[in-house]
């Protein structure tokens, strides 16, 4: 540890939503001329955490002290005067204002901003430019140099090199650096190890909403770190329902080449085969989420090729996916669902789809059909005149079911896990698995690492927008995946 | 996740209106038909067995003739305001539709005067669907500014045949006017209609995708529903709706003008939020709006029996149209 005196020292923090406690006790210290990695899987309680350290939220107990006085971070502004500034990774500018008018709102002296701006490398940028007609990058630094221009005792930063060219992280760490050695503390929220063991000096684990350890920054340190955030995993019924390989498949069913969808996919290349599982793992932010709507339909490429049974597609809307029997079930079942609407309405929308059957709807197929895929998911009908007074992993249910009805060959599942208990959850796998057995093929993305080995028969890792690795789900355990996760190769771990 | 059980009572009852609004809806309208025989005793029922037997024919005749052009504008709103949408133009379009029928009536002929005033409808309402589903104006502005201009195209229409004349199709005249068995002709129209657009809504694809998309319009796009296709189709059919309602009003007040049934916008939504549609999309009922017609009528009844001047009394009518619409969104807590 560098400096003694200490800036900023949150402990016991606990915060629950509801029945769910997304922090139990979690603890930072940041010390003057000191830089601290914040860490923690998906659902370790990051985001927060960080939002109590910054004042958006209230902590149910514990305390945060800044300079040694307990800080009574009622909002994001009082933070702010005692000290404590963020630069989030969603810029706070605002779009129709130009670069100067934002500044005047947040009150920052205009000089040391430009100076900053310089310092950072943003060249050719002016204050009467609109802030929506900037690049992120160029918003990111304009944010980071706002903030350092109002000379904070504590910056936070998260993740702030993200979205960023190589040339730009590289000057943000200088600076950064340098402004620590003069005295500033830094919280530096990452998932990169190679940014992390260059900057920072210690970091901070956060999991299942708790503090497991404050680790110096030394060589070696990333098994030490992965280890942290997996912990001592309870192993709950590891009766694994995968996986024969997948059958004699000589053609892929899906295959990706070289796709990207500029900023945050560059280079994701993968076969899916009939009757295969195939998990896709990345961290939060890694481009998961836009990967699945290049496929889905939601969103065109950039650049790459997506092939069909050998074909090359190009999908301008959901409806041509369809049309190809790829089918996309979001992570977020509210954006699937039609809540005033009958479980019946909500699996049955997509016979009625296409223009050719805008007429009298054929209801005894419809519903026999809905039946089918009531049956086989279990779906408790009970409430079913309107799909949003069912339970959560009810109206999950629904929105899988929909896709059974139909009858679909490729399945996008995001996440399809997120939320529901624990019952419904050993529902999903089987039903993934048998969709498999009878010849669908299934891209799975799930935030739980040890669904992989439940579900998946091989598992696609992406890291910052590529496909970093591709592992048999037989030796993809929790660490190793947890490793590739993070970018880090077989022969990082060796050094 | 709230089941209904645990629910207070009267959020019970609300939803149980919400969800069945026609016969709360028929009982209102049967106590102002009451609360009009004790204002006018005989209006209803005539004691004396004179005209026309123990319950006036002739005035729940005129009740139904005026509720219907009323109701077909009415199915228009009930029709895009399932989409969250909204269709402000009806009231121009019957208008033009009308205008157009009687003056080319005295030039071509019936048969093409009609087929004219029905692509005018068409024309209007196309442009809607482009507008609201292609370029995504919201539906409030597009069709206004729609109406707008057929209002301006109308004015320009009207000098150019202004030395025609005009003429009333009689067909027209014996829909809009004649009665059969003390009911009104025009229910020859519209019973089929009504049926159609009940039809529509209930048993076909595309009436479901109407809830579907005032419900979750994102929902709709993920399970492979071109929304633009829908929007055209939807408005392109309340404009020609609009413009049948407008033949039909033009045979039953026999005279053109340039804002004929115009006034018939603003109670053609109330009748359908009455109904039980909710502005917000995804929830309707065609049959609730036919009855709230019925109810917008009588309480026009009621106010020309208390003789309130003419000004009075459509500022009257304009203030329990608001009454009785936020009322209604109140207890039905439509959102």
């Amino acid at each position: 540890m560098k400096g003694e005196s200490g800036l900023l020292d949150a402990s016991g923090v606990a915060k629950s939503f509801g029945a769910v406690r997304a922090l139990t006790d979690a603890r930072l210290r940041v010390a003057e001329r000191e830089i601290v990695a914040l860490m923690g899987a998906n659902g370790a309680g990051k985001s927060t955490f960080v939002k109590i350290i910054t004042g958006a939220l209230k902590p149910d107990a514990g305390e945060v002290l800044i300079r040694g006085r307990e800080a009574h971070v009622g909002s994001p502004a009082e933070a702010r005067r005692s000290g404590l500034v963020p630069v989030y990774q969603e810029p706070s500018l605002i779009p129709d204002l130009d670069v100067a008018d934002n500044l005047k709102l947040g009150d920052t002296p205009g000089e040391p901003f430009i100076r900053w701006v310089e310092e950072l490398g943003a060249e050719g940028l002016s204050l009467s430019d609109m802030i929506g007609d900037l690049p992120l990058a160029t918003l990111r630094i304009l944010d980071l140099a706002r903030a350092l221009a109002s000379e904070p005792d504590v910056l936070l930063l998260d993740e702030m090199t993200a979205a960023l060219p190589t040339d730009l992280v590289d000057r943000v760490l200088k600076v950064v650096r340098a402004k620590a050695d003069d005295g500033m503390g830094v919280i530096y929220v990452s998932h990169r190890f190679a940014e992390i063991s260059e900057l920072c000096d210690r970091a901070t684990i956060l999991r299942d909403g708790r503090t497991v350890g404050e680790i110096e920054i030394e060589p070696g340190v990333e098994e030490r770190a992965v280890e942290l955030m997996l912990g001592q995993k309870i192993d709950l019924d590891r009766g694994r329902i995968a996986a024969a390989t997948p059958a004699d498949a000589e053609r892929p069913r899906l295959r990706v080449t070289a796709l990207a969808s500029v900023p945050k996919v560059s280079d994701v290349s993968f076969d899916l085969f009939p009757g295969e599982v195939l998990g896709v793992v990345a961290l939060e932010g890694q481009g998961q989420d836009e990967l699945f709507n290049v496929l889905a339909g939601f969103t065109r490429p950039t650049g790459g090729s997506i092939e069909i049974d050998g074909q090359e597609v190009s999908f301008n809307h959901p409806a041509d996916a369809i049309a190809k029997g790829v089918a996309f079930v979001p992570g977020n079942r509210a954006e699937a669902l039609f809540p005033q609407r009958s479980v019946t309405e909500n699996i049955a929308l997509p016979f009625s789809a296409r223009f050719g059957s805008w007429g009298q709807r054929k209801a005894r197929r419809e519903q026999d059909r809905v039946n089918y895929a009531v049956d086989k998911l279990q779906i408790d009908i009970r409430a079913q005149s309107e799909v949003q007074r069912l339970s959560g992993g009810n109206q999950q249910k629904v929105t899988i079911g929909r896709w059974l009805a139909v009858g679909v060959e490729t399945l996008l599942l995001f996440d399809p896990t997120r939320g529901i208990d624990v019952r419904t959850k050993r529902q999903v796998y089987p039903l993934v698995r048998e969709l498999a057995e009878n010849g669908a093929s299934v891209l799975y993305y799930t935030s739980e690492l040890e669904e992989v080995a439940l579900a998946c028969d091989r598992v696609v890792v992406i890291f910052n927008g590529r496909v970093v690795d591709v592992i048999d789900s037989a030796e993809a355990d929790e660490q190793t995946l947890m490793r590739a996760a993070y970018g880090l190769t077989a022969t990082d771990a060796a050094s | 996740m709230s089941t209904s059980t645990t629910d207070p009572p009267l959020l019970r009852a609300g939803r149980l209106f919400r969800d069945n609004p026609v016969i709360p809806l028929l009982i209102v309208l049967f106590l102002m038909i009451v609360v009009l025989e004790v204002m006018r005793p005989g209006i209803v029922t005539p004691i004396r067995a004179g005209r026309d037997g123990l319950i006036s024919t002739f005035w729940v005749g005129n009740l139904i003739k005026f509720a219907i052009p009323l109701a077909m504008l009415a199915a228009c709103q009930v029709l895009t305001m399932l989409t969250a949408g909204i269709d402000l133009s009806v009231g121009v379009v019957a208008t033009v539709s009308a205008f157009v029928c009687a003056t080319l009536s005295t030039l071509w002929g019936v048969g093409p005067a009609v087929l004219v005033a029905l692509a005018s409808g068409l024309v209007v309402g196309l442009a809607n669907g482009i507008g609201v589903g292609h370029v995504r104006v919201h539906p409030l502005i597009m069709t206004l500014g729609t109406g707008l201009i057929a209002t301006g195209c109308l004015q320009v229409y009207q000098r150019l045949v202004i030395n025609a004349g005009s003429e009333i199709p009689g067909f027209l005249v014996m829909l809009g006017t004649g009665r059969t068995a003390g009911m009104p002709n025009g229910l020859f129209l519209f019973v089929p209609f009504a049926a159609f657009i009940l039809w529509l809504m209930r048993y076909t694809g595309f009436g479901r995708l109407l809830f579907a998309l005032g419900s979750n319009e994102n929902a709709t796009k993920l399970s492979g529903v071109r929304a633009w296709q829908v929007h055209l189709a939807l408005y392109a059919l309340s404009g020609l709706i609009a413009a049948i309602a407008g033949l039909l009003y033009l045979g039953m007040i026999r005279q053109t003008s340039l804002s004929l049934a115009n006034p018939l916008l603003l109670p053609s939504v109330a009748a359908a939020v009455i109904g039980g549609t909710s502005i917000f999309g995804g929830r309707g009922s065609y049959a609730g709006a036919i009855v709230g017609a019925l109810i917008l009528r009588v309480l026009d009844t009621m106010l020309t029996l208390l003789q309130m001047p003419e000004g009075a009394r459509t500022a009257f009518f304009g203030l329990i149209i608001l009454a009785v619409t936020a009322i209604h969104v109140r207890i039905a807590g439509t959102r």
